[in-house]
């Protein structure tokens, strides 16, 4: 949390960059190879978490300050209901189709 | 409301209650991220239900999902400039920022709203089946979050513009950059989840 920063954004930057890579691996991975559905999604599943969570970070600054431990327990708390909500529904709906 | 003021810190986090406001808006913030896990599991269950209807297939075109997700990732980095800007107590270089960051997501919405005309000429409105009423629920309520930060995000501006940067107004600013960066990090399990995953040939 610093007050005066330097210059120059180099975590803005570098978070950029790399989200624009994970960006366009995902789109190439997803509409260009022939792996099977499941491994795609597995693949562009984890780019997507991987990106979220360099958000988070780098753009966000979560973990800044001394409510950083508060923040990081609430958003996994969000995350974790969020993810049980999805996977859940995907799971209980699988048995009558 | 304490009058304790701790200059060392940043404008945003130089007194109590600016503290308590931003702790606050990151636990609106987790309730967010349920409301989309909702919506987000509604479409997963029924995303294979068309009645007849369009299905991705037939529907997504992936030219303008990548300009939409271009623009809004973007618009997130652009978000990010502006507060760092401000830590550097630079208002005019916050103020431009800022507002290029609002005309990416002005951009955003066009592209989204032009996506959706096209499919209701198409005759995929959000009646036609399951899988496009989960679908227009779930893209038009993040739609609707960006369209009300665009309003919000202006009130923000007026505000730096009348009254410079002071700790209450760096507090409304970072508060409307966390809303701004989350609604990037929604559209990346939008643009993984609902399109390329559904696009998979």
């Amino acid at each position: 949390m610093a007050k005066n920063t330097k210059g120059f954004p180099l975590t803005h930057v570098l978070g950029f960059i790399a989200s624009l890579v994970l960006t366009f691996v995902a789109l190439f991975v997803a509409l260009k190879t022939s792996l099977s559905f499941k491994t795609i999604i597995w693949v562009i599943g984890s780019l997507a978490v991987i990106q979220a969570a360099l958000q988070l970070f780098m753009f966000m600054h979560l973990n800044e300050g001394e409510d950083g431990k508060s923040n990081i327990i609430n958003i996994a708390s969000g995350v974790f209901i969020a993810f049980v909500a999805v996977a859940g529904s995907i799971w209980v709906m699988s048995f009558g189709m | 409301m304490s009058a304790n003021v701790n200059t060392a810190l940043p404008l945003e986090y130089q007194t109590e209650q600016n503290r308590m406001n931003i702790l606050g808006f990151w636990i609106f913030l987790g309730a967010e991220i349920i409301l989309f896990g909702t919506l987000f599991a509604t479409f997963s269950v029924l995303n294979a239900r068309y009645a007849g209807g369009p299905t991705p297939h037939d529907l997504f075109e992936i030219k303008g999902v990548m300009i939409e997700t271009i623009l809004l990732l973007t618009s997130s980095f652009t978000m990010g400039l502006a507060i760092f800007e401000m830590r550097r107590s630079n208002r005019n270089g916050l103020i431009l920022w800022f507002v290029i960051t609002l005309l990416l997501g002005a951009g955003f919405v066009f592209f989204e709203v032009t996506e959706f005309i096209h499919y209701v000429h198409e005759g995929a409105t959000w009646t036609t089946s399951a899988f496009l009423s989960s679908f227009f629920v779930l893209l038009g309520t993040h739609g609707l979050h960006v369209s009300m930060g665009i309003g919000w995000a202006t009130m923000v501006i007026i505000q730096l513009l009348r009254r410079g940067l002071t700790p209450v107004t760096a507090r409304k600013t970072f508060i409307i950059g966390l809303y701004w960066h989350f609604l990037d990090v929604v559209w990346i399990f939008i643009f993984t989840f609902v399109y390329l995953a559904r696009m998979v040939a």
